[in-house]
């Protein structure tokens, strides 16, 4: 009696959350069937999801592989390069700084970490105008660097990478000590390769961060050419905009190897994103 | 005689060097020269910033000239524009907090529970918009919520004999989508949260409520909820945090320059001040009371949710 009462509840249970995901989807798939369809009236009549479906057309795709399409995969580009080079930097650094507080007894280490947590409670919007008067003063403007320059050793990077090296075996330096190893030779060559699960974790956090980042280079960036994605897309959100061919097709094409990637990497994805609610 | 003096020279050169690598090598330094990275950045992007921004607040900065102006920066704070952005982002604050915590909790519980079949599928599901960027889910957003009675949303309003919504114009609206945008995007993050949190709750507890004939409300109230409390307060204190700090949800539906200022927040008054107007020493006086602010609320906040409290 009661499991065949449990069965149903089951039953409805699921039934409901289909739903609740479909709901949850349905932004993402609304802009899949938007990419699809002429592009002209969807900004200014919005997204009607009664058409003709033989009306669908690839015809925004091809804008983005014409001339007016270049710009695009200009943006991709420094997309592309500024994240991957935001992780190969603070993967490095911030993996260096956790691995030391977490296996070293030295003076300061308590204040260093304390300097982390502090940094991670205070919001970076307050000190952007400082910064972004820095970068005009160090002719950084407008550059790869001054984009990545604050993510480099992220706070929570380090944080993350301390808790993981705590569960780190130390007699392995001890005994690679014995063997001559220098204290360099032990992290790069002995703990760096155990820690790699905690690398791919980051190496998402800081790529997603970094991929979806606002309103930092939305101050340092001028040119068009050195346009991040973000930046790029909302510049022709304008309500007199001619490009919204560019701007429904580029932004399938910004978030699906996203989703893709996260397809393959779950598990690093959700133990990346879920280490302190960092604002993407 | 020369070469001699040169090869001396070299030598002590060389023991030197073998002395500094020694030295760079030892137990002692290796952890000095790990942490440098961040003593650098530390010193370099935070603590200058945040002197500098105190510091800014008290001047008029003025390219190549900058005076000592003392409270003006603050003085000028007292106007209706500034009260609107405070009032914003304290609704928006408000709301996101209720919807982030609440929804998430119940939905992880229902995820944790073996009643749910394909739970894997809709952890994952319900996931994938937080890897979206805001400006694309802004973009989304946009044309599903669009002013025409054509647009998705007003489209579904029509079918039960509502009339279209002007929903980029209005300040409730406007709020409306704001904290959609926002929930919509960190939803799933929050229920991973709490689904992990879940997973410290112990059986016993269920058992023994069990035994005293709970029934599952009772049981979600008063076994779930209390072990839950941490992760509720770490959930809280982020998205008010984040809540203060908001900026893109808005500026992906009016560009900084929303009617009557429905989505003006402060973030985005200290971008239209301290960058659009060029006036950063009221920019940074924005950013001091912000982050006083956010200070404040979140001492209030984990005092309120008893988070001092020794248990």
């Amino acid at each position: 009696m009661t499991t065949k009462k449990n069965k149903w509840i089951s039953v409805a249970v699921t039934i409901v959350f289909a739903v609740i995901t479909l709901t949850a989807l349905f932004p993402i798939i609304s802009l899949v069937i938007a990419s699809l369809r002429p592009a002209s009236g969807l900004m200014r009549e919005g997204l009607s999801l009664l058409f003709d479906p033989s009306t669908l057309t690839f015809s925004n795709y091809f804008s983005i592989f014409s001339e007016s399409g270049q710009q695009y995969w200009r943006w991709y580009l420094n997309s592309l390069l500024i994240s991957g080079m935001l992780i190969v930097l603070s993967l490095f650094f911030s993996s260096m700084v956790g691995y030391a507080l977490a296996m070293y007894q030295f003076k300061g280490r308590n204040i260093l970490f304390v300097l982390v947590l502090f940094i991670l409670m205070i919001p970076f919007e307050i000190l952007m105008l400082p910064l972004y008067q820095l970068m005009i003063t160090i002719n950084l403007i407008n550059s790869y660097f001054a984009v990545m320059l604050p993510l480099i050793v992220a706070p929570i990077a380090v944080f993350f990478f301390r808790q993981y090296c705590l569960g780190l075996p130390k007699e392995l330096m001890e005994s690679a000590r014995i063997d001559g190893c220098t204290e360099y030779g032990i992290f790069f060559r002995i703990m760096a390769p155990l820690m790699g699960p905690s690398f791919a974790a980051m190496a998402i956090l800081q790529g997603l961060t970094s991929w979806n980042n606002f309103l930092w280079p939305l101050l340092v960036l001028r040119s068009s050419d050195m346009f991040t994605l973000p930046i790029g897309l909302s510049t022709l959100m304008t309500p007199y905009g001619n490009n919204y061919e560019l701007l429904f097709s580029g932004s399938v094409l910004t978030i699906i190897p996203i989703i893709i990637l996260f397809l393959f990497f779950q598990k690093f994805f959700i133990s990346g994103l879920t280490v302190g609610g960092v604002k993407g | 005689m020369e070469p001699s003096t040169s090869t001396q020279v070299n030598k002590t050169k060389t023991t030197q060097q073998s002395k500094l690598s020694r030295f760079l090598m030892s137990k002692k330094v290796a952890p000095y020269i790990f942490v440098t990275p961040f003593i650098v950045s530390f010193l370099l992007l935070f603590l200058y910033p945040m002197i500098q921004a105190i510091i800014m607040s008290f001047q008029q900065v003025l390219p190549g000239q900058v005076t000592f102006i003392g409270m003006q920066n603050y003085e000028r704070l007292l106007n209706p524009e500034f009260y609107r952005a405070l009032l914003n982002t304290s609704i928006y604050v408000v709301f996101t907090v209720l919807i982030l915590v609440a929804f998430p909790v119940v939905l992880a519980v229902f995820l944790n529970s073996k009643l749910l079949k394909f739970r894997n599928l809709f952890r994952a599901s319900l996931f994938v918009p937080a890897l979206t960027s805001v400006i694309v889910a802004g973009v989304i957003f946009r044309m599903m919520f669009g002013e025409s009675e054509t647009a998705v949303i007003n489209e579904m309003l029509g079918f039960f004999g509502i009339s279209p919504v002007d929903w980029r114009y209005g300040s409730v609206s406007g709020m409306f989508l704001m904290v959609m945008l926002a929930s919509w995007r960190w939803i799933g993050v929050n229920i991973l949260y709490f689904l992990a949190g879940l997973q410290n709750v112990s059986e016993e507890l269920y058992e023994a409520a069990d035994i005293d004939g709970a029934n599952a409300f009772q049981k979600f109230f008063s076994v779930t909820l209390p072990s839950l409390k941490p992760v509720i307060i770490f959930v809280s204190t982020i998205t008010i945090i984040n809540g203060f700090r908001m900026f893109e949800e808005s500026f992906v539906f009016w560009q900084n320059n929303s009617p009557g200022n429905i989505g003006l927040t402060v973030v985005g008054y200290i971008y239209q001040e301290g960058i659009s107007q060029n006036d950063m020493g009221f920019g940074a006086a924005i950013g001091v009371v912000l982050m006083i602010i956010i200070f404040v609320v979140s001492i209030l906040q984990l005092k309120f949710v008893g988070a001092f409290k020794e248990d």
